[in-house]
């Protein structure tokens, strides 16, 4: 099975992975169940790929179509060998995973070890320059940025992702109709039953039974639930003076699970149940999941199309100005957020700088192809661009070389 | 009782393992007494991180860490207060459940069943403590969770009338579901200690008892019981202690809220879950520090739990005991 091979640029098939993606062999039963969650997907995508080709001999070539679609694939493949080590976030691991170990077998000269052990964690052994980059679902703070011992700090949107408000309603199909407030109140506890007011207003015609709302919430601290309660706080003042915004809140109702598996199987389980989840988990396990108003009055499904719409709308995000949670826009999605690498401007390493670089550069541009099949949302141009603009300020230990060759 | 087995000073034992073991004594004893040390050193040490790690916590939020239960990481208000009950209340339900399961499947096995089911079933109980606490988490919410909240929550509150504690919302996750889960995990301990502090009571002992007469019942309960109290008390506290500091399994079955319970569907929190749930993404002020003096916290509790043991063990035994070196 060549899974995983459709942008392997150089490669003629002379080797032959054995798994869709490597797992890592110490991953945790939440990680392995996402990879599990995953797997069929990226694994569907390829068939669909395939069958589309008309030619026999495809299979041995599989790379050719894809990788001549993306100029960047072949042209980014130029980083000088070494090991780099990352650390953090383990919303983007999937997708880390599955590109450095392309990357690696494109280019066998460079593998990167990435430890997800969390935005906190990597944002610590970043500071205390325990690696050679970071990653964290929200960007890291002047208080953080404070305490990092390698001097300036540059953060680059590496992964975008939305979340998906889906429901357990006995009689009711997806499409629910939901405004920002609505959930808010849900949240808070003020709407308390499904036949709420609140609710039938926004959906005449639905059969709203009179069942108490089970309200379901993330247990661990995570970027999922920071979007979650950035868009709540943005879109209601009751949820902004209350709870307010964070990757963990003191939540005024509802059960608590562990990651986005925890939630979306407890919303399968319990009927009258309501929860958030990463976009993937509701697309990949066919939720029923409501369509939510956006900033323009529209109501709009969640998809890989409308969070890259909502994120196109704010082409200047920066590490402090980085929510884009209910932009403008017909076709956006309101609940949406980025995920960031974090590297030091200046790299006290040239070659290892430079191999750094390289490989980021690749994963903001052909990489997110490979976020694309696992579900994630591939970053809009204008973002990658800005991604390269920043990784473009790295420079080696004078201070003035730039470490990313502009092709 | 002398624990050792071959005597250097005996005659009759070889004369390398003489010379083996009284030349170098010195040195023998210096070893065993840093090997010894090492482990006393790592308490220590990790006490000290903790402490270390804590202070800030402990010095912003005072006394009143302990005594309230608002547990805030964007408004930096922490008090730790709900994750100590939740963790109290759920130890003290899963022990509820498991002594008198956990007693008679000792007795059970060291005397009614038949000599040749003793070693399977006693190997399929101890099977139990293989299992990754992980799994029983998964299984705790993936299997029976929709059992109670289906059948057995139904059922408790039709027998009861749904009065307290079996009243609220049934939605499977919480407090009961924690100390079932907790209770089948701490099984094997209780048991498989139990059992063999039973089987160490003096068979002279037993058979006099039979000899005047007394029924199998009474024996039970007059004799065996009684010679091991010690030791039982000294399982039932190694249990108590794997219940204070289940960690995963619990945080996957008990709803994490941090609020005061107020049935026994109601969802929880503990000391370990809250850590599990919140260390790796801590990064907002005081966060990380209150969530290392909950640790701090935890781990004296389960200190306390184990001196409270200790006493009660050292009260018992002053009668008659098996097993006290168990503590």
């Amino acid at each position: 099975m060549s899974v995983g091979w459709t942008l392997e640029p150089t490669q003629d098939g002379g080797r032959s992975p054995v798994r869709t993606f490597p797992v890592r062999p110490k991953c945790s039963a939440r990680r392995a169940a996402r990879a599990l969650l995953v797997s069929p997907l990226a694994f569907g995508i390829l068939l669909a790929a395939c069958s589309s080709s008309s030619s026999p001999t495809t299979t041995t070539k599989p790379s050719t179509a894809a990788a001549s679609a993306d100029p960047y694939a072949t042209v980014d493949l130029h980083a000088p060998a070494g090991t780099l080590s990352g650390a953090g976030s383990t919303f983007d691991q999937p997708f880390f995973t599955k590109a450095f170990f392309l990357y690696n077998q494109a280019d066998s000269g460079v593998s990167v070890n990435y430890a997800s052990v969390g935005s906190g964690g990597g944002i610590a052994q970043f500071q205390a320059t325990t690696v050679n980059f970071g990653a964290t679902d929200v960007p890291m703070s002047p208080l953080d940025i404070s305490k990092a011992t390698g001097g300036q700090v540059l953060q680059v949107p590496i992964a975008l992702g939305g979340e998906a408000i889906s429901y357990n309603l006995p009689g009711v199909a997806k499409g629910l109709k939901l405004t920002g407030p609505v959930i808010a109140d849900i949240y808070l506890g003020t709407v308390k039953t499904w036949n709420d007011p609140e609710i039938k207003n926004l959906n005449p015609g639905v059969n709203l039974p009179s069942n108490p709302i089970e309200v379901d919430h993330r247990a661990d601290g995570s970027g999922t639930t920071y979007i979650f309660t950035d868009y709540l706080a943005k879109i209601s003042p009751a949820w902004a003076a209350g709870p307010g915004t964070g990757k963990s809140v003191a939540w005024p109702v509802g059960v608590g699970e562990q990651g986005n598996e925890g939630v979306a199987g407890y919303v399968k389980d319990t009927p009258y149940s309501i929860g958030y989840v990463e976009l993937a988990y509701a697309l990949q396990n066919n939720f029923t999941y409501a369509q939510v108003k956006n900033a323009a009055g529209q109501y709009v499904y969640p998809s890989l199309a409308s969070v890259a719409a909502d994120a196109a709308q704010k082409p200047n995000i920066t590490a402090v100005d980085f929510s884009i949670t209910n932009e403008p826009g017909a076709t956006s999605y309101p609940i949406s957020g980025y995920s960031w690498v974090l590297v030091y401007q200046l790299q006290k390493d040239q070659g290892l700088g430079t191999t750094l670089v390289d490989v980021l550069d690749w994963l903001s541009h052909a990489g997110q192809q490979q976020a694309a099949t696992l579900d994630y949302v591939p970053l809009p141009a204008n973002i990658q661009q800005l991604a390269r603009a920043t990784l473009l300020q790295v420079t080696g230990p004078d201070g003035k070389t730039q470490l990313l060759k502009t092709s | 009782m002398s624990v050792t087995t071959i005597d250097p000073l005996r005659p009759g034992t070889s004369r390398g393992l003489r010379r083996f073991l009284e030349v170098p004594d010195g040195a023998y004893r210096g070893v065993l007494a840093a090997v010894a040390a090492l482990f006393a050193i790592l308490l220590l040490a990790f006490i000290a991180s903790l402490v270390i790690q804590s202070r800030s916590a402990f010095a912003h939020f005072g006394f009143s860490f302990l005594t309230t239960h608002k547990w805030d990481p964007v408004h930096a208000h922490f008090g730790a207060l709900a994750f100590i009950v939740g963790t109290l209340e759920t130890t003290v339900i899963a022990m509820v459940i498991a002594i008198p399961i956990g007693l008679g499947c000792a007795l059970a096995l060291a005397f009614a069943v038949p000599r040749r089911l003793q070693v399977p079933l006693g190997t399929a109980v101890e099977l139990l403590a293989a299992v990754p606490s992980v799994v029983y988490g998964l299984w705790g919410l993936l299997v029976l969770a929709p059992w109670m909240r289906q059948y057995i929550e139904p059922w408790l509150g039709h027998i009861t009338g749904n009065h307290f504690p079996f009243s609220g919302a049934q939605i499977g996750t919480g407090l009961l579901l924690a100390g079932i889960v907790l209770s089948i995990m701490v099984l094997p301990t209780l048991v498989a200690i139990s059992r063999d502090v039973l089987m160490a009571v003096s068979e002279t002992e037993i058979e006099g008892a039979f000899a005047l007469g007394a029924t199998r019942w009474q024996v039970m309960r007059k004799v065996v019981i009684p010679s091991a109290r010690s030791g039982i008390l000294g399982a039932t506290t190694l249990a108590t202690g794997r219940a204070l500091g289940e960690t995963i399994a619990v945080t996957m079955v008990i709803g994490n809220t941090p609020a005061f319970a107020h049935s026994l569907y109601s969802t929880s929190a503990t000391m370990a879950s809250v850590i599990a749930n919140e260390f790796t993404e801590a990064t907002e002020p005081y966060h990380l520090a209150s969530l290392v003096a909950v640790g701090l916290l935890l781990m004296a509790l389960s200190v306390l739990v184990n001196l409270a043991a200790r006493l009660a063990v050292r009260s018992v035994s002053r009668q008659r005991a098996i097993g006290v070196g168990l503590l």
